[in-house]
């Protein structure tokens, strides 16, 4: 089946196989390899991306369900020069990342959030992202860099 | 990981889409969410081969008071229906049900109709429409026809739903009394229910509890009769058939069922 | 000021956040640009005899390069004589003889998830399609599943062993350990079978060319995972290249490489077909090893006063369908046995016993968590029975300051530790009589949410295998850059960062001129790689002396150039500059001196082998709520000491401290690995096997202690798996401790809720 799909505001034109996942299509077709596949069951959201700017987990959608859609993966999330967004920003600086596996799709999952609810509580970011599987950090920094990135939003 | 290879089609109105399933029969299935059947698919547990992609009808994504009831879209997603304050005024019991479904991202893309067409026992919406007394339409064929909610579960996995029937939409009366309460004991926010539990003033719905959603008739008798929300709750395992499994045995999930049930009816009470 | 011991953010995370990291599957370099994909034909039975496989409807489908089966592996040398290794050695090697580990299965499988066959697709969507078709007759054996089966021995898995116990290490009870002791307790327990869940799970790509076999691998060794293929394929190790590219989380169950990635290595060279693989979750959860499933019987003794007198231990382990690991696991319990405890006798000894299970082997902590846990317990069971605070009773029994070094009865010695210390920095930091207090207060009223205290006590080792050493080589550069070589191989740890800021801690060069390189044997031909805790102490080590080296190295080209004496030349940190000491002017830069020293410049390459392990310790106070009528605990407050010497970065030390309590409190409160009798695996998914989220933990609240190893000049202990040991034992204490007033004395981890209403239950009704 033929998709369309805008890519991190790029349009990619593409022939697909009508059962390939979104995850798939973005990291073997478009090339873009930030997106990771943590799980088979939806649990891990290491796959999550944005889909006309709401977080989901591109490894249960299909590709052509994101046909004529707005895709926005972590590489879509640096300025052209290369300079950080603020969560990425407020993630390196709280140490909110190890092995970095599960990072990009906490990072999008963290950016649908804070659009959704600018000023959560704790409880409500950790509330957020429990469909985020760290093994590495324990949260505590993610939730630190989340709160932080928050927080700079606001002031600025 | 991979679902078997399928033959998808896209459907851009409810006319079509029955066009398409009358085609395929029994060999297709709509795609809403896609949160309950493409898991499935991966694990290949389900194989069908034509999937018709219904999430595109504008049409069936609606919330609306319709005077004595609300009319919900069966396309309406989970975040939808969490958000919206036409239903935390009139049915905060579904709003907030479904506000803990799963995780943000599984809200985002899950719809009422898909999950209460799939029909999973451990799945919310299933007994909160049975506590709200809904009615499901369905599109098919032969027309619509309207199906009360304790009709719609007929077995594990099993609706009303016909081949070559789409649910269109979600009617739930009005409630009389406000009071509701929404119990739902899992071991991380992230799991289906172990055992759950709908109120909505005197109607009592049970996740989990049976191969369907069910009715907890015992405890509403016994409110009916009058007993206090104490006394009502003891009889809250009668005439169910909970699973005994990895989270525990029977006699546990009937113990559950008894406590929820009375914090759901004590809690109902303070918002009467 | 020196940069060591303050706060750096870390110099991996731009690349990491902005373009993701490279894994194995995410690798785009040239020799892997037309790899075919590996999928394996997985044993759905738990234990069976093959009886037939048939592959032509799997060679036939669409996308089939090749499927590959035992009778393919006609090119691997002869299997290694039997080492005549018992097992009881204390080394992390597989038993051979009977017991041998075949590639594929040959006539008889051991564990759902063992691999069968492979087939091999241009893409991983027609791999699994094609995996379905390959059909494999299994002819069905009775299943051995849980430890009373295996002992049993009604079935066996190697016939020709004669039993299910591959190791005997049992120590005989001597009567007279125990006399004396007005007060005994015994209890059998479980630490229950784990599944690691990195989030990338294991992963390689092979390309074989010209003699050459190039092997991209998801592992935490190298080098090791060179040798191993080198033995197992028959190659000399020179005509091997391994590369670690960003590995997504090891846990120890990516130590070298694994049967699953020395299959695809082969067929790489036995097709001559360039392939990829990466499992899914699902062959993760099934197939990657397991770690803990130790079932222990814990005896304690002592007197009312609350004096401990006397310890024993017996572990019977579940090593799975192959004991991959010898004894070690289980040896290294009973070393640990008496934790951080004066006890004067003390007997531990171990059985590990075969099942048709997944293998299992090394996961955070290795050996160490069971003792801890198991001694922790026993510490709780013992305070209970005797009415003392269980806090009041470790105060009472841990290792004053003065003896150290301290010779434990198990045979370790441990270095230096604050023990009593850090229980009670803990206890403060927690407002312990505050805590108590509330609890009273709730029990009292007969509250229905109780408060449960749990406190662990413990001391681990690491850097166990010291002697291994690790490497390291600095080159300075004529541009004022460096590079440093290392063995260590982090997988999350921050090594880059780490060993960077030593750079410029020793020489003035910036981290920012920095590179860190590791996990490519090309570059780096010799090194051990990251487990055991062990990189900051040994891996760190070598990196500075390294710079000391280059540091001596400079000053005499730097003396030359400035045609000064030695002794009057100092290196100014701050600037990065080689001067005349009181003649600012006459300077020479890192890169000039570098220039200036010749075709070889400034490099140094250092093999420490000099070090010890150490003991790392602490305390961790658990503070949960249970919710008496639905069995449910909730964690509140989670509070540690864990003193690993002295921190040479708080951020990356406080980050491993956070992963290891989560993943410490997730064994106490949510993870089990079950099988069924038949062997089949009911937590297969990350649906039932139920890896803790951010939404079941608090922020944690870690103090700081640093008590220096006296070993190394950095004065480092090992600090990746102490959270994970303290952890879980105060989680478990915890939840018992809630509900202890009850009569419930124990409850085996998980303490879930339909298990701790279970324990409430059963204490009521014995009433």
């Amino acid at each position: 089946m033929k998709v369309s799909v805008s890519v991190n505001g790029g349009q990619v034109d593409a022939d697909v196989a009508d059962r390939t996942l979104l995850v798939h299509f973005l990291r073997d077709v478009v090339g873009l390899t930030a997106t990771n596949v943590g799980c088979d069951t939806s649990s891990c959201g290491a796959c999550t991306v944005l889909l006309d700017g709401k977080s989901v987990k591109s490894c249960t959608v299909l590709a052509g369900q994101a046909d004529g859609c707005e895709i926005t993966t972590a590489e879509g999330l640096s300025a052209d020069h290369g300079e950080m967004h603020e969560v990425q920003r407020a993630f390196r600086e709280e140490h909110a990342l190890q092995c970095g596996f599960c990072t990009p799709g906490m990072v999008m999952a963290t950016v649908s959030l804070l659009a959704e609810n600018p000023t959560p509580t704790e409880d409500e970011v950790r509330s957020a992202l429990e469909g985020n599987l760290c093994r590495c950090t324990g949260y505590h920094n993610i939730v630190r860099a989340v709160l932080a990135a928050a927080n700079e939003r606001r002031t600025s | 990981m991979i679902p078997a290879p399928f033959t998808y089609k896209r459907a851009a109105s409810i006319d079509e889409a029955l066009e398409l399933v009358a085609a395929d029969g029994d060999e297709a299935k709509f795609l809403a969410g896609g949160h309950s059947l493409l898991p499935l698919m991966k694990l290949r547990l389900a194989v069908p081969e034509v999937l018709i992609d219904i999430g595109r009808i504008g049409e069936l994504s609606y919330i609306r008071d319709a005077g004595g009831h609300i009319a919900v879209g069966a396309l309406t997603s989970h975040d939808e229906l969490s958000r919206s304050g036409l239903l935390a005024q009139e049915l905060p019991l579904l709003a907030h049900a479904a506000s803990q479904i799963g995780d943000p991202q599984v809200r985002h893309r899950g719809t009422i109709g898909g999950s209460l067409a799939h029909a999973d026992p451990a799945a919310d919406l299933p007994a909160v429409v049975l506590a709200l007394g809904a009615t499901l339409v369905v599109r098919g064929p032969a027309g619509s026809r309207e199906i009360p909610a304790g009709e719609f579960f007929q077995d594990l996995f099993e609706t009303a739903l016909q081949p070559g029937e789409l649910l269109t939409e979600i009617r739930i009366p009005k409630p009389e009394a406000d009071g509701w309460s929404f119990q739902k004991f899992a071991k991380r926010g992230i799991d289906w229910a172990i055992v759950g539990v709908a109120v909505q003033g005197g109607r009592v719905a049970l996740v989990n509890m049976g191969p369907t959603p069910l009715r907890a008739s015992a405890v509403e008798s016994a409110l009916a009769a009058g007993s206090a929300p104490h006394e009502a709750a003891a009889h809250a395992a009668e005439n169910t058939s909970p699973p005994d499994d990895l989270n525990g045995p029977r006699a546990y999930r009937e113990h559950l069922a008894r406590v929820l049930v009375r914090r759901a009816l004590e809690e109902s009470r303070t918002r009467a | 000021m020196s940069i060591l011991g303050t706060r750096v953010v870390r110099t991996e995370d731009p690349r990491l956040l902005t373009a993701g990291g490279t894994y194995v599957d995410d690798l785009r370099v040239p020799e892997l640009a037309q790899a075919s994909r590996v999928t394996f034909v997985r044993s759905p039975i738990a234990h069976a005899l093959i009886t037939g496989i048939d592959v032509s409807a799997a060679r036939a489908a669409p996308g089939v390069v090749a499927v590959l089966t035992a009778a393919d592996l006609d090119d691997l040398p002869p299997p290694p004589e039997d080492s005549g290794l018992t097992g009881t050695e204390g080394a992390p090697l597989p038993l051979g003889g009977p017991w041998g580990e075949p590639l594929f299965a040959v006539d008889r499988v051991r564990f759902v998830g063992e691999p069968v066959a492979m087939v091999i697709t241009d893409d991983r969507y027609q791999g699994e399609d094609a995996a379905e078709l390959v059909n494999v007759d299994y002819e069905p054996l009775p299943a051995v599943v849980g430890f009373d089966a295996a002992l049993a021995g009604a079935s066996l898995l190697f016939p020709s062993a004669g039993s299910n116990v591959a190791v005997n290490g049992a120590k005989e009870a001597d009567a007279a350990t125990f006399e004396g002791c007005d007060v005994v307790v015994e209890h059998t327990i479980e630490n229950q079978r784990l599944a690691p869940v990195p989030m990338e799970g294991r992963a390689a790509a092979a390309h074989w060319a010209a003699g050459k076999l190039t092997v991209w691998a998801s592992t935490q060794n190298a080098q090791i995972a060179r040798f191993i293929l080198a033995g197992a394929l028959g190659l000399d190790p020179g005509s091997i290249r391994v590369v670690a590219p960003d590995v997504g989380g090891g846990f120890g169950a990516k130590i070298g490489v694994d049967r699953d990635a020395l299959l695809v290595a082969w067929a790489a060279k036995h097709t001559g077909v360039t392939v990829k693989w990466s499992e899914t979750r699902s062959e993760n959860l099934l197939a990657m090893t397991h770690g803990r499933a130790q079932r222990q019987v814990i005896k304690i003794g002592g007197s009312r006063d609350g004096r401990i007198l006397a310890y024993r231990l017996e572990i019977v382990q579940d090593t799975g369908a192959y004991p991959r690991m010898g004894g070690f696991l289980p040896f290294l319990t009973s070393l640990m046995a008496v934790g951080p405890y004066d006890i004067g006798k003390v007997e531990a000894g171990y059985r590990v016993v075969v099942t048709n299970t997944a293998p299992i082997s090394a996961y955070r902590g290795a050996g160490r968590p069971e003792a801890t846990a198991a001694i922790e317990r026993a510490v709780d069971l013992f305070a209970t029975e005797i009415g003392m605070d269980a806090a009041d009773v470790r105060r009472i029994n841990l290792v004053p300051p003065e003896k150290f070094p301290f010779a434990s009865p198990c045979g370790a010695v441990y270095d230096t530790g604050a023990y009593a210390e850090a229980l009670d920095k803990v206890l403060a930091g927690a407002g312990y009589q505050e805590l108590r207090a509330e609890q009273a207060r709730r029990r009292e009223g007969g509250d229905v949410l109780q408060l449960g205290i749990g406190v662990a006590s413990y001391v681990e080792i690491t850097a166990a295998d010291a002697a291994g050493g690790e490497t390291a080589r600095l080159d300075v550069h004529g541009d004022g850059t460096a590079t440093v070589y290392t063995g260590s191989s982090a997988h999350g740890q921050g090594h880059h960062t780490a060993w960077a800021m030593l750079v410029q801690a020793e020489l003035g060069i910036d981290m920012s001129k920095v590179t860190v390189v590791h996990g490519d044997t090309d570059l780096i031909p010799t090194g051990v790689g990251t487990y055991a805790s062990r990189s900051l102490q040994l891996g760190g080590v070598a990196v500075q002396k390294a710079a000391v080296d280059v540091k001596e190295q400079a000053r005499r080209v730097a003396a030359d150039m400035l045609e000064a004496s030695e002794s009057d030349l100092e290196l100014d940190i701050e600037r990065g500059a080689w001067q005349v000491r009181g003649d600012p002017e006459a300077s020479r830069t890192w890169g000039q001196v570098a220039e200036h020293a010749g075709e070889e410049g400034l490099t140094a390459s250092v093999n420490y082998t000099e070090g010890q392990p150490t003991f790392p310790f602490g305390t961790h106070l658990a503070l949960v709520e249970v919710d008496t009528e639905t069995g449910k605990a909730r964690l509140l407050r989670h509070v540690t000491v864990d003193d690993a010497g002295t921190v040479l970065s708080p951020l990356l030390a406080e980050g491993q401290r956070h992963g290891g309590i989560a993943q410490g409190v997730a064994q106490a409160l949510l993870e089990e690995m079950v099988y069924d009798p038949s062997g089949n695996p009911v937590t297969g998914t990350l649906v039932d096997y139920a890896i803790i989220t951010a939404a079941e933990l608090p922020s944690f609240e870690l103090l700081r202690s640093e008590t220096p190893a006296t070993i190394n000049p950095l004065g480092a202990k090992g600090i990746g798996e102490a959270g994970t040991i303290g952890a879980t034992p105060a989680l478990q204490n915890a939840v018992i401790d809630a509900v202890s007033h009850l009569g419930v004395r124990h409850i085996d981890m998980p303490v879930t809720p339909a298990r701790v209403w279970a324990a409430m239950s059963e204490a009521r009704d014995g009433q």
